[in-house]
């Protein structure tokens, strides 16, 4: 029997070029307090946040999706018609199917390439570059556009203390390239399904279809519990991540940890031990918890306010309902 | 090795300082985290785990909003500790 022919040159992979979408609508704590019997002081204090910016209702994931594919795609030196696929995290695309990502084909005029939707929530954007990571160094795809995306603006109810108020819009796009050098280094990824409802939806789809009195679905969960998680147990995963890549936190240019509240950005940053010569990313006090879009767009804003960073190693973590969790270590473009 | 209920109390004294700066004397054993020593229950979950680990105890998240004073919190863990 002859042997199979499989693509799979030795090569790497990296992260070519990035872009974001911020939503247009800053909204200040002040808009959001009243339903909820809070403060602005209060959502300070608990989660570092002072605006989330929120997009208006002609606009759309797709659109949101297309400026920041657009920029991503420009900033990595390529024309749509050399992306090899595209791949998009978001759980607010609103139509289970067809994908947002084939979708945006079209619109973006590259080739008729493969093209999905994954879900992850919050860690939607490092599963997409650990899936990415792997096709690209396998010899199966390249060029690939990673976009996280969410509108979150869209599952959110007003009287809601669990959640809601910590909600913002936006995208952000990165394409992942071959490479000669080592670019992105394995991921760490997991689930802990136990907890499938610690973030969860008030109902489904088909309940709004059986029972027309029940509300649209919206998003809630149990805030302690998310915090203690995603602190010391994500403080785990990340040192994992260093291991993967083979180095340790004082090698580090920057940390962009998912942008969910400061607190756990600080306590993250504490149990890692990181030195003060790491940037950490904390893109949450003015654009609050964009979900799968807040780890390209914090990374996004770290590179145009410090310049220096570019090709630097980053550690970035994800983690959100599932509970699911992806952290890498990558090159930064 | 147990830790006695006083050596559970200043044990857990010595957290509530690390994590808020509080005197280690004001964490009396009648005052209450969240009204009396203006511990938000993020700081209050820093707290629990540290006192996990010195203690060598599980505290569940369920069991957590049950701490409501300090004594509460000294009784769990000395009982945890036997557990
Ligand atoms: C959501 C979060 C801000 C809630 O804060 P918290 O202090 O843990 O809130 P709790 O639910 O323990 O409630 C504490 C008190 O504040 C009150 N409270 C709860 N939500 C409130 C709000 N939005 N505004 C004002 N008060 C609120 C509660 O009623 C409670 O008061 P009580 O003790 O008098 O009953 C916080 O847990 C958090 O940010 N966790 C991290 C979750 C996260 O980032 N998730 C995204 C993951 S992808």
């Amino acid at each position: 029997m002859p042997t199979l022919q499989t693509p799979a040159p030795n090569r790497f992979s990296r992260i070519a070029g990035i872009g974001g979408y911020r939503a247009e609508h800053a909204v200040p704590n002040a808009d959001l307090v009243g339903p909820i019997d809070s403060s602005d002081e209060w959502i300070r204090q608990r989660t570092g946040i002072v605006t989330r910016h929120r997009a208006g209702e002609d606009v759309a994931v797709l659109d949101m999706c297309e400026e920041a594919a657009v920029e991503a795609i420009a900033n990595a030196g390529l024309k749509p018609e050399d992306i090899g696929a595209v791949l998009i995290a978001t759980v607010t695309f609103g139509t289970p199917t067809p994908s947002a990502a084939s979708a945006l084909t079209t619109r973006l005029g590259t080739g008729p390439v493969p093209a999905w939707d994954i879900s992850a929530a919050c860690a939607g954007y490092c599963y997409a570059i650990a899936q990415a990571d792997g096709l690209v160094r396998s010899g199966t795809l390249d060029n690939i556009l990673v976009i996280g995306v969410e509108k979150l603006s869209d599952f959110i109810d007003p009287t809601d203390r669990t959640i809601s108020f910590l909600l913002g819009d936006g995208a952000g796009a990165v394409v992942v390239t071959s490479s000669d050098t080592p670019g992105i280094a394995r991921s760490v990824w997991g689930s802990k399904g136990e907890n499938w409802e610690t973030i969860r939806m008030t109902n489904s789809f088909l309940d709004l279809r059986d029972d027309r009195e029940t509300p649209f679905p919206t998003l809630r969960q149990d805030g302690p519990s998310v915090f203690r998680w995603a602190v010391w147990d994500m403080a785990e995963v990340a040192k994992e991540a260093l291991e993967a890549a083979g180095i340790e936190s004082k090698d580090l240019a920057a940390f962009v940890p998912h942008q969910a509240n400061m607190r756990i950005i600080d306590e993250l940053a504490k149990q890692l031990k990181l030195p003060d010569s790491v940037v950490v990313a904390r893109d949450i006090a003015d654009n609050g918890n964009t979900s799968a879009a807040s780890i390209p767009l914090a990374t996004e804003r770290l590179l145009r306010e410090n310049p220096e960073l570019h090709g630097g190693l980053a550690l970035q973590i994800g983690f959100g309902a599932g509970l699911v969790y992806a952290a890498q270590v990558i090159v930064l473009p | 090795m147990a830790h006695t209920e006083a050596e559970v109390l200043s044990g857990l004294a010595e957290i509530v300082n690390e994590e808020t700066g509080l005197a280690p004397e004001a964490v009396e054993p009648s005052k209450s985290f969240t009204d009396d020593l203006d511990i938000d229950s993020i700081s209050m979950m820093t707290i629990v785990v540290n006192a996990e680990k010195k203690f060598s105890v599980k505290i569940p998240d369920d069991d957590v909003k049950d701490l409501v004073t300090v004594q509460d919190a000294v009784d769990y863990i000395v009982k945890a500790q036997q557990a």
